[in-house]
């Protein structure tokens, strides 16, 4: 344990966090970032063409200048570590990771959205051995196999869209009784003709010993299971805030963090910025501008208040 | 009609020009059973036509079966990018797409001569006196793909005892098999340690680490 208590702890190294890091340097704050990884979605973003200043840069291109933007500055960072609690006695705040215990005056939580899981039990051991959350990276992957895409929205359609390049067929397995993607989206999967469009329908169970080699399927109506022989499964079920691990602060009923106008959650000393938020509009360079928020705001409490 | 536009080669010639040292690339190739090969000739073609930095090398497999053994390259099209000595980097098949950064990585570190690793990782580098070799599968349209290749380069730069490879599973797909890549990027060091995803500096080398216990 560190007994040491910061004048601030940043949690999460994404577009947020990042900004977060070099208002705070800039101002000589004494404090650490925690986070599992550094860039956050960001790094998913094949093709980032709403940045100022880029007409178009990949994710990690972007993420690496922010990378290298802080390095600038002697900054602590904890990494990989996560955050699993976070509560405050008095003053102190008590920050809570797979690894350590910290204390801080104040906390800026900036720990963006995480892609839904499945939920399925064997979930964890079948990842990277045909399970897969990142279809741009790994459709290239599965030339001529079978795959399923899980999910109804347009990321589920894009992932269908670059699998038609490959797969031998794809099998869409939509929760929902019918697809909410853009239907120019839609249009452009089903032409291939290799779609097999499932709805009302979950995924229970991946089957496999080593690797993917099937799922089961309920369908939600008739209730009726069904295995379906295939290698590949990209989950593309959209996204939640990473908030789970605090219960001190007023949240929306989807998680998100509620902030203010200077990004004060509802807990004194307690920031949050960025995709955790309810702030309007999911974009990075929102996320940039509020995690700047979030720490000017949080140097101007400590300034005030000790 | 080249494979880089003209606003690429203007851009890539000032990275280029201003290095400090020539670097040589060794291209392997050979015209058939190879359908990448002539692809990825001419892309190290015009990247050396940009620079006077890039000296370039092309050799073919079977004819210059010596040189391919001397730098242990098995497969092809092969590149090893190489400066005053060889550093154990190679990129086997096209780096184009995301790659295409990777590459240009390499060209720099190799014409700097300066990886940017901690010193921290220089120093435990410099205790790893066992032969490392890291193969890292990436696919073209894998965005964070980079950041893992362009790590393990760097590890192979400082480092006389690691080799790094770039392997695009697409070319290679019997690797791919063999080794289960069924996400990228996917790291292989010697044969034993393995994980997916673009890990930080530290973690990578604790793998490292592993892989030499
Ligand atoms: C596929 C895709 C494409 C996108 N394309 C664009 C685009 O083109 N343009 C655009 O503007 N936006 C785009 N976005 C949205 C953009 O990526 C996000 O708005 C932005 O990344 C939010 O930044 P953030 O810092 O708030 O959160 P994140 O980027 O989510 O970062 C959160 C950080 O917190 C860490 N973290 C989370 N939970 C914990 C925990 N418990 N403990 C420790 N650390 C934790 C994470 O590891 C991560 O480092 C895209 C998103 C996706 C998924």
């Amino acid at each position: 344990m560190n007994s040491k208590v910061y004048e601030l702890i940043i949690l999460g190294c994404g577009p947020a966090g990042i900004t977060a890091a070099i208002y705070a340097a800039r101002k000589k704050m004494d404090f650490i970032i925690i986070s599992k990884d550094i860039g956050g979605q960001t790094i998913y973003s094949s093709e980032v063409e709403n940045y100022t200043g880029y007409q178009v840069i990949t994710g990690a291109e972007l993420v690496f200048k922010f990378k290298e933007h802080l390095d600038m500055f002697d900054v602590e960072l904890h990494m990989p570590e996560e955050v699993k609690k976070v509560s405050k006695q008095d003053d102190i705040i008590k920050v809570e990771t797979d690894k350590d215990i910290y204390f801080s005056k104040t906390l800026i939580i900036a720990t963006g959205r995480i892609p839904r899981s499945l939920g399925v039990p064997n979930e964890e051991k079948f990842k990277g051995r045909g399970l897969t959350y990142c279809a741009t990276c790994d459709a290239p992957l599965f030339r001529d196999k079978v795959v399923a895409v899980i999910g109804g929205g347009n990321s589920a359609l894009d992932a269908a869209i670059q699998l038609t390049k490959y797969a031998k067929k794809i099998f869409l397995i939509d929760i929902a009784s019918n697809l909410k993607a853009d239907p120019v989206m839609v249009k452009k999967a089903f032409d291939s003709g290799i779609v097999d469009y499932i709805k009302n329908s979950k995924v229970v169970e991946i089957i496999g010993s080593n690797f993917v080699e099937g799922i089961k399927i309920l369908n939600l109506e008739n209730k009726k299971e069904t295995i379906l022989e295939l290698q590949g499964i990209f989950v593309e079920i959209g996204s939640f805030a990473s908030s789970q691990f605090i219960d001190i602060v007023e949240k929306t009923k989807d998680g998100e963090i509620i902030v203010d106008c200077a990004n004060r959650t509802s807990k004194e000393g307690i920031f949050a910025a960025g995709d955790v938020t309810n702030v309007f509009a999911k974009q990075i360079i929102i996320a940039c501008g509020e995690g700047a928020k979030a720490a000017l705001s949080a140097y101007e409490y400590i300034s005030k208040k000790f | 009609m080249g494979i880089l536009n003209t606003q690429i080669k203007n851009k890539l010639k000032s990275v280029l020009d201003n290095l400090p040292n020539d670097v040589i690339l060794k291209v392997f190739t050979q015209e058939i059973e190879c359908p990448t090969c002539r692809e990825n000739t001419s892309l190290m073609q015009e990247i050396a036509e940009v620079s006077d930095k890039i000296k370039l090398e092309v050799l073919n497999f079977i004819i210059n079966k010596e040189e391919a053994e001397k730098l242990k390259i098995d497969k092809i099209p092969a590149t090893a990018v190489v400066g005053e000595k060889d550093y154990g980097i190679r990129f086997y098949g096209v780096p184009a797409g995301y790659e295409f950064n990777s590459f240009i990585s390499a060209l720099k570190l190799v014409g700097t001569k300066n990886s940017g690793l901690k010193t921290s990782t220089i120093e435990q580098l410099k205790g790893i006196t066992k032969l490392v070799n890291i193969k890292v599968f990436v696919t073209l349209t894998c965005p964070y793909c980079p950041m893992a290749v362009e790590l393990a380069h760097k590890f192979a730069f400082e480092s006389d005892y690691i080799t790094s490879e770039m392997i695009n599973a697409q070319e290679f797909p019997h690797l791919a098999n063999k080794y289960g890549v069924y996400a990228v990027p996917k790291v292989v060091i010697n044969e034993k340690v393995s994980f997916e995803g673009a890990v930080p500096e530290d973690i990578f080398l604790t793998y490292i680490t592993e892989a030499t216990k």
